[in-house]
């Protein structure tokens, strides 16, 4: 490591060395559109945006940036909901944009060879004439890449199922800090020592650069269809999730929304819910044809015995497809509803469904901010959306801290702060509420181990322990002058 | 059922204090994986009893300590099972060992391992410290996935002490379906059936027959036994306990057994007849004295790695070379638990 500055100028000129010039941005115009991830309330501005186009670019870019301790932050489609992919003032944004590549599917081992930009919907799309496909599907997957699947261990509407991205990756190809290549994994199920995958799947781009990733591809199920089902209470349409669990079944995918979410929802894609409902159930079966028809009449049979006002099942593609469209564009669909909202991502017991929502809506109450719900019901993760306009002062504030309470509710019973989103520079906050100083430590010592200096994604993800301190004391502080 | 957390802390506490080298020892029943264990015992089959049970939640709490026996009795009573078919090398067998050494049975490939069913977990890292990761809902991004580090890496960065799993409902039915055929055609054909979206629930070739167990809705088995029109193995459930127990008599231990975990397509000709090709191809034990080298060099080939499973030398490397710079993380990682290297020394590998 040197000791010698750099000027911003020399740093780029190093770099255009060997990165074609127009690759290496640092005017304040070009670099805006990556001042932010799709948190758009968190942002900065660095020092430079690179795209590399080979891996010998990006590891003469890292071996340069540790000689001179400049931050790193990778960035994939720049998607995430954590401001994880925000840059830092001091350093430089790793673009893995023109890493775009399928490099190969193997249809008899069912694996697809990727490079880190390759775009989630992409891969199934490659693999269709296969008969496979890839099964996380982030709601985001036009557009989100695997490499940031993986960094924030994305989930999806049928990881109920199928798993999330840790699930479903073999191997991982990553760059150190220093410019190393390491090989993570292998063609194989699992692999001696460490299973350093599963530190990497959910890292953050804290611990490595991702420059290739192995996934596994599954058989395209024979039939899928969807039932969607409208309930009075959300008291009715939890019950009736934990009961399809009860007996027996996994369905593929099991997403509830509330009213605020139905209707937004409604009016964006006109996929035929009900505007009436109080809350509405999409369970999606899928398998064999015979295992479908028998499964299918069973969840229709529950919810109607638990008092669902309607129920309708997808009797084609085009109408599983829509009913689809509703539940994935239902963020776009609040936006149209609201000038801003802000997505939180808290999983909790599914028993405490109801709880936790009349919770929420007290909490709403307080802070005079509305919250619509989509909620992955099946596993637990809740997606409140807090809406605002962000045009009003202190009103982003005020929301935050809203978003802060419901985590921490989260966490209270028996939760976490964060499913599927990641905790990036946003939820650092909420760190020590769900971990304890010496947990919160133990991370740090991970961190320490793969990135010494900590020049990759700092600020993000793993509190250190003075950050935690010193949090600590300003809330204290606050407590203190509100007496 | 007991808690005995406090003396477990206290020992480990001990051991840091004084630099004691500890082997952490469950039921004792996979003491022949891995190195050649040293150090002062410090058992944890005392430590168990499931702390929380939710079937509606898929989730079980347990000591590590709990026995699967005991796990597998109280999730049939709710017709739930652990979906990943964790051996049980003897009645002993303990969940905490189960994570630690990272096994899991025939469903794997379809099912996943205990790795990716692991929620959570409550370990003692090397320096005393009583910690929790991950929790007990089925979805968590909070901070680095220690729970999984947990599995495979043989209790040498923490003692697991608590673990919070996901469970899954027991399929409605299962048959067994059997090909007669030579390993390489069973490899090829493993690798069409395991494209077809069919309920299949584990495959394995084993001395010229292949075995495909089939699990699901009647409807959907019922219908797939039809349609492939095999011979149905009337003791199917036996053989995959067997094979999952290591109760066949291939598993003999006369010779080094050596584990393949490979690209399930892969085939390796000199081994493959004389091997049980399980996992769908991705899984491979062979019996035989053979140079560890050799082995990796095959196993490289077939996009993969070998480990000396059980037998052979157990004082020398036991597990798959490891290139230096992944060495160097390792080691990091291994210091970030455990500083003055007391738990499990050597179990791994020589290097750490
Ligand atoms: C409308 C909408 C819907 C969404 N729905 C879902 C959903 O259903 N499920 C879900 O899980 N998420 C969802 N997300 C969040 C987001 O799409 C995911 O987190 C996604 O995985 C991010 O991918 P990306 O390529 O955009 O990564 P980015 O946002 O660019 O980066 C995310 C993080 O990964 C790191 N990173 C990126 N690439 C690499 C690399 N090659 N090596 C190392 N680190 C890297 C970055 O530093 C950053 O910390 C949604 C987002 C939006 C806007």
């Amino acid at each position: 490591m040197s000791t010698t500055k750099l000027s911003n100028t020399d740093l780029c000129q190093l770099f255009r060395e060997f990165i074609a010039a127009e690759y290496v941005i640092s005017d304040a115009e070009t670099m805006r559109p990556y001042e932010c991830d799709g948190l758009a309330m968190y942002c900065e501005m660095p020092i430079a945006v690179l795209l590399p186009e080979t891996v010998e670019q990006l590891q003469q870019v890292l071996q340069i940036c540790h000689r001179y301790s400049i931050p790193v932050v990778a960035r994939g489609a720049g998607t995430g909901l954590c401001a994880g992919a925000m840059p830092d003032a001091a350093g430089v944004v790793l673009s893995l944009a023109k890493f775009d590549q399928i490099i190969a599917i193997d249809p008899q081992s069912r694996i697809a060879v990727l490079q880190p930009g390759v775009r989630n919907l992409a891969i199934s799309e490659a693999a269709l004439e296969h008969g496979l496909y890839y099964a996380p599907d982030p709601s985001s997957q036009i557009a989100c890449t695997i490499g940031g699947n993986v960094a924030e261990n994305s989930g999806g509407v049928h990881c109920l199922k199928y798993g999330l991205t840790v699930h479903n990756v073999l191997s991982v190809e990553m760059l150190t800090v220093a410019g190393e290549l390491l090989c993570l994994g292998s063609d194989g199920l699992d692999s001696c020592g460490f299973d350093l995958l599963a530190l990497i799947n959910g890292s953050e781009g804290l611990l490595g650069i991702i420059t290739q990733i192995k996934v596994k591809l599954l058989p395209i199920p024979e039939r899928a269809q969807v039932v969607m089902a409208a309930f009075d209470s959300i008291q009715q349409a939890g019950d009736s999730v934990g009961a399809i669990i009860a007996a027996g079944m996994i369905p593929a995918g099991l997403e509830m929304m509330d009213s605020h979410a139905i209707s937004a929802a409604e009016d964006f894609a006109q996929a035929g819910y009900p505007r009436d409902a109080t809350a509405l159930l999409l369970c999606e079966v899928d398998g064999t044809h015979e295992e479908v028809q028998e499964n299918i009449e069973r969840v229709e049979s529950i919810f109607q015995n638990l008092g669902a006002t309607s129920v309708k099942t997808s009797q084609s593609e085009a109408e599983r497809a829509l009913l689809w469209k509703g539940r994935k564009s239902a963020f776009p669909a609040i936006g149209r509803i609201s000038p801003d909202y802000y997505c939180m991502d808290g999983t909790i017991p599914r028993g405490q469904l109801a709880y936790v929502l009349n919770k929420m809506q007290e909490m709403s109450q307080h802070y005079g901010l509305r919250v619509a719900n989509v909620f992955h019901a099946g596993d637990g993760n809740l997606h409140p959306l807090i809406l605002f306009d962000a045009n009003i002062p202190g009103e982003f504030a005020k929301v935050e801290e809203f978003g802060g309470k419901i985590l921490e509710l989260c966490v209270e019973v028996g939760g976490c702060i964060t499913g599927e989103h990641g905790v990036g520079a946003e939820k650092m906050r909420q760190m020590p509420v769900q971990f304890s100083a010496l947990e919160l430590l133990q991370f740090a010592a991970i961190k320490t181990a793969f990135d010494p200096g900590g020049t990759l994604n700092p600020g993000k993800g793993i509190p250190t322990l003075r950050w935690c301190q010193e949090y600590r004391s300003i809330e204290l502080q606050k407590v203190a002058n509100h007496g | 059922m007991a808690d005995i957390i406090a003396a477990l802390i206290n020992q480990v506490e001990q051991a840091y204090q004084s630099q004691q080298p500890l082997e952490i020892v469950g039921g004792a029943s996979k003491k022949f994986i891995g190195r050649q264990p040293v150090g002062e015992a410090l058992n944890t089959a005392e430590h168990c009893g499931i702390i929380s049970y939710e079937p509606v939640e898929l989730v079980i709490t347990a000591r590590a300590g709990t026995r699967i026996s005991e796990l597998t009795a109280v999730l049939a009573e709710n017709n739930q099972m652990l979906a990943f078919e964790p051996p049980c090398f003897s009645s002993s067998t303990t969940i905490g060992g189960t994570l630690a050494c990272n096994q899991s049975g025939p469903a794997r490939p379809w099912a996943g391992s205990i790795r990716d069913h692991v929620l959570g977990v409550r370990l003692i890292n090397g320096r005393a410290e009583h910690l929790k990761f991950g929790g007990q809902v089925m979805k968590n991004v909070a901070g680095y996935d220690v729970s999984r580090l947990q599995a495979g890496a043989m209790g040498t960065l923490g003692v697991i002490t608590e673990i919070s799993l996901k469970v899954m409902p027991k399929p409605a039915a299962v048959a067994t379906l059997v090909w007669e055929m030579p390993a390489d055609e069973a490899i090829v054909l493993m690798s069409e059936l395991s494209a077809t979206a069919k309920p299949i629930s584990a495959a394995c070739w084993c001395q010229g027959k292949l075995y495909v167990r089939l699990s699901g809705t009647s409807s959907a088995v019922e219908a797939t036994k039809k349609q492939w029109a095999r011979a149905v193995k009337e003791d199917g459930d036996f053989f995959w306990q067997q094979l999952r127990d290591q109760q066949l008599a291939f598993f003999n231990r006369a010779a080094p057994l050596w584990r393949f975990s490979i690209n399930p397509a892969a085939q390796i000709p000199r081994l493959d007849a004389r091997s049980i090709i399980d996992w769908g191809g991705a899984l491979r034990w062979y019996q035989g004295t053979e140079q560890q080298q050799d082995m990796e060099q095959l196993a490289g080939q077939a996009h993969g790695q070998v480990s000396l499973f059980a037998g052979g030398e157990r004082k020398a490397e036991v597990l798959h070379s490891t290139p230096a710079p992944l060495r160097g993380i390792q080691k990091k990682l291994k210091e970030s638990f455990d500083p003055k290297g007391i738990l499990n020394p050597g179990r791994l590998y020589s290097w750490m």
